[in-house]
C-alpha cells in the first residue's frame, strides 16, 4: 500500500476535450463523466480552435450544472493561441464572469485574471520556480505543468511556491504544438477559412505516419499531438511523494469512466501499477504508451522501471 | 513614411558580427555560449570576453548589440540565466531579449536601467499579452510571432504601447514559437529548455534502396531520390503520410522572405526587421544584410529596390511570405 506524505488529497482532473467531437456526443460524454466517473475536477472549454466554439457553447451551462450537482468542480479553460478580435473579445467575456474559475492558456488571460484566483494551464510556459512564484503572486492557485517538464523540474517547483498546487498530465495524447495554420484542413487540400470542419472526422486526431509507415504524430486541427498515449500510472507514487496533488486525464474516444476509475484506485493506493497498465492497454490499445518526458528522454519513449 | 526600418541582424561568431556591421546592420543580436539562448549549437555564440569586444567594436561603428537570453530557465538552476542577464548589463548591452516571466521579473528588479525586449519565444500574439509584458516588466519592444498577417500586425500596432520587431528573412517556425515540444518528443532536446530544435546530434542519413533517408531520432523525416538535394531534417519541414497522401504536411522547406513587402511593414508602423540566422556563416550574413540594407535605403529614398532576390540563400531555394499572407493558413 502506498504512503502519501502530502497534506492535500490527490485530485483527479479531466482536461478539456481537445478534439472536435460533435456537440451532442460531447454533451453525452460529459453527462456520463458527471454521473459515473470518479473525477474531482472537470475542465470545459475550447483550447484549440475558436471556429468550433459556437457549436458546443450552448451546451456548457447544462453540462456545468450536471457536473456540479455530481460534486465535481467545473473550470472554464480558454484558447491556447489568441489572435483575432473575436477571440480576444470572447476571452475577455469569460474572464469577467463572476463565480467561474478560469484556466488561462494564453498570457492575455493571465492579464485579465490578475489578482483573482485562477489556474494557469499547460499552454502557458511556467518552466521554473521564478515564473511560478510570479503567477502565484498574481492569483494563480494551480499551475498545470507543461508536458515536456521532467521529474527533476517538477520536484524543483513543488513546495517552492506558497499557496499554489501543481497538476501533471498523466494520461492521453499529449498536445505538442499549436499553430495559426490548420494541418487538418491542409491535409485535405483546404484552407483554414474554408475548412469544412474536417477535423470532426477524427475522434482521436488524424494519424500522421512517416514515409516508412511508422506511426508518428496526431493532427487535431491547428494542434499537433503525440501519436503515443502518455501514461504516467507507474510514476504516480513518485509524484505524490514529490508534492504533486493534481493529476490530469486528457479525454480520448475510449471508455474514460474506466480510465478514471483505474487512476482513482491508483491515487488511493488501492491498485497495483502493473494491473492498471494492463487494463489501460485493453481499453486504449490504439496507440503505444509513452512516459519519456518525465524521465528526461524523448517524449515518445516508454521507460519501464 | 515615418522613421526608417531598423535592421536587426544575427551573429553566431565575432566574424559574423563584423560582417553584419560592415554590411550595414543597425543592430546585431547574439547569445552567450550556453543553454541560455535559443541557438545553442556547438561552436557558436559568444564568451563574456568576446561580448565585451563585440560591444566595443559595434559601438565604435554606431551599431547596437542585443543579447538574446531567451530559453526558459531550468527549475532549481536559475543561476546561469541570472548571470547571463547580469553580465549582459555589466558589459553594456543595449538590450536583452527575454521570454521567461521569472527572468523578466528578475531583470526588471535587479537592473531597472536595462532595456528589455520580449523574445518571439514568449508567443505574445495579441494586444492584451503584449500589454501585460509591458505593464508587468516594462518591456519596450516585442518580437512578433510568425503567426500574424500584415493586416493583423497593422491592427495590433495601433493597440500596443511598445515597439515591434518582425521576422523578415530566414528560417521560419510554422508552429507558435515557444509552444512547441515536437523536437523534445523525438530527441529529448527542446527549443524552450535546451535552445535547440531538431539538433544535429540526433540526425542520421541512411541509404535505403535508391533513396537517401534523413532521420531525426528514431523517425524518418524525409527521403530523397538520387540526384534530389537532401535537406536538413527539421521536424516540421519533413514529408509525412496523412489523410491518404504523402506531403509536406506542415510546411515545405522554405525560408521566410519579406524583402518585397517592406513598404507594407513600414506603413503598418513596424520599428525593426529581424533577420534570422545566428547559426549561419559570415558570407551568408554579409549577403543577406547588405541586400536588406539596400532594400531599406531604397524604400526610404523612394528609389525602390532592385537588389538580388536572395533565392539562392533560401532553404530549399524557395521563399514564402508565411503567415504574413492570410492565404498561408
Amino acid at each position: 500500500m502506498m504512503t502519501n506524505n502530502n497534506t492535500h488529497p490527490s485530485l483527479l482532473t479531466l482536461g478539456p476535450v481537445q478534439y472536435n467531437w460533435p456537440a451532442h456526443q460531447r454533451r453525452d460524454f460529459y453527462f456520463r463523466m458527471a454521473d459515473e466517473a470518479p473525477l474531482d475536477v472537470v475542465y470545459l472549454g475550447e483550447n484549440v480552435c475558436s471556429k468550433r466554439t459556437p457549436f458546443f457553447d450552448p451546451f456548457i451551462p447544462e453540462i456545468a450544472e450536471r457536473l456540479q450537482a455530481a460534486g465535481k468542480q467545473v473550470v472554464f479553460s480558454t484558447l491556447a493561441l489568441v489572435m483575432d478580435q473575436r477571440e480576444q473579445d470572447s476571452l475577455r467575456d469569460v474572464c469577467q464572469m463572476d463565480n467561474v474559475l478560469v484556466e488561462a492558456n494564453d498570457v492575455s488571460a493571465l492579464s485579465l485574471l490578475d489578482g483573482r484566483p485562477h489556474i494557469v494551464g499547460p499552454f502557458v510556459n511556467i518552466y521554473n520556480e521564478g515564473s511560478a512564484r510570479y503567477v502565484a503572486g498574481h492569483g494563480a492557485k494551480v499551475i498545470v505543468f507543461n508536458n515536456e517538464l521532467p521529474q527533476t523540474s517538477i520536484n524543483a517547483m513543488t513546495g517552492k511556491v506558497s499557496d499554489c498546487e501543481f497538476e501533471v498530465q498523466v494520461f492521453g495524447r499529449l498536445p505538442l504544438a499549436i499553430s495559426a495554420r490548420c494541418y487538418h484542413a491542409r491535409a485535405h487540400g483546404l484552407h483554414k477559412d474554408g475548412c469544412q470542419y474536417v477535423c470532426a472526422q477524427d475522434s482521436d486526431g488524424m494519424d500522421v505516419e512517416t514515409l516508412e509507415d511508422q506511426e508518428f504524430l496526431g493532427v487535431n486541427g491547428t494542434q499537433t499531438q503525440s501519436h503515443s498515449l502518455c501514461d504516467l500510472s507507474a510514476e504516480i507514487q513518485a509524484m505524490q511523494d514529490g508534492g504533486v496533488t493534481r493529476f490530469r486525464l486528457w479525454p480520448q474516444w475510449v471508455d474514460m469512466v474506466t480510465v478514471a476509475t483505474l487512476y482513482r484506485k491508483l491515487l488511493d493506493g488501492a491498485m497495483d501499477t502493473r494491473d492498471v497498465r494492463q487494463q489501460l492497454q485493453t481499453i486504449a490499445g490504439f496507440a503505444p504508451f509513452a512516459n519519456g518526458f518525465f524521465h528526461q528522454q524523448p517524449g515518445a519513449n516508454l521507460v519501464i522501471q | 513614411m515615418s522613421k526608417s526600418l531598423q535592421l536587426v541582424c544575427p551573429a553566431g561568431t565575432p566574424a559574423a558580427l563584423e560582417a553584419a556591421v560592415e554590411a550595414g546592420a543597425d543592430v546585431v543580436y547574439l547569445g552567450f555560449r550556453d543553454e541560455t539562448n535559443a541557438r545553442n549549437f556547438p561552436g557558436l555564440n559568444f564568451s563574456r570576453t568576446e561580448l565585451k569586444d563585440a560591444i566595443a567594436y559595434a559601438h565604435s561603428k554606431n551599431v547596437e548589440i542585443y543579447v538574446a537570453i531567451n530559453t526558459f530557465p531550468e527549475a532549481g538552476r536559475l543561476d546561469p540565466w541570472h548571470e547571463a542577464v547580469d553580465d549582459a548589463h555589466m558589459l553594456g548591452a543595449d538590450a536583452v531579449i527575454l521570454a521567461d516571466m521569472g527572468l523578466l521579473d528578475y531583470a526588471k528588479n535587479t537592473h531597472p536601467d536595462l532595456r528589455l525586449h520580449l523574445s518571439v519565444q514568449a508567443s505574445a500574439s495579441n494586444p492584451e499579452s503584449i500589454g501585460f509584458y509591458h505593464q508587468a516588466f516594462g518591456v519596450k519592444r516585442v518580437v512578433l510571432p510568425r503567426v500574424l498577417s500584415f493586416d493583423q500586425i497593422r491592427t495590433l500596432i495601433r493597440k500596443i504601447p511598445v515597439e515591434t520587431e518582425v521576422f523578415a528573412f530566414g528560417g521560419m517556425c510554422v508552429m507558435a514559437e515557444g509552444r512547441c515540444s515536437l523536437s523534445s518528443y523525438v530527441t529529448g532536446c527542446s527549443p524552450n529548455m535546451n535552445g535547440v530544435c531538431s539538433p544535429a546530434s540526433h540526425v542520421k542519413y541512411q541509404q535505403i534502396g535508391p533513396d537517401l533517408v534523413s532521420k531525426l531520432g528514431d523517425f524518418t523525416i524525409n527521403a530523397f531520390a538520387d540526384g534530389e538535394a537532401a535537406g536538413y531534417p527539421t521536424l516540421c519541414k519533413g514529408r509525412f503520410q496523412a489523410a491518404g497522401k504523402t506531403s509536406y504536411l506542415f510546411e515545405e522547406p522554405t525560408s521566410l522572405n519579406v524583402s518585397g513587402n517592406l513598404a507594407e511593414l513600414a506603413d503598418a508602423g513596424v520599428t525593426a526587421l529581424k533577420i534570422e540566422g545566428r547559426q549561419r556563416g559570415k558570407a551568408y550574413v554579409a549577403e543577406v544584410v547588405s541586400s536588406f540594407r539596400k532594400a531599406v535605403d531604397g524604400l526610404e529614398s523612394g528609389m525602390g529596390f532592385d537588389g538580388t532576390p536572395l533565392e539562392d540563400l533560401s532553404e530549399g531555394g524557395r521563399d514564402t511570405l508565411g503567415a504574413f499572407h492570410k492565404s498561408w493558413r
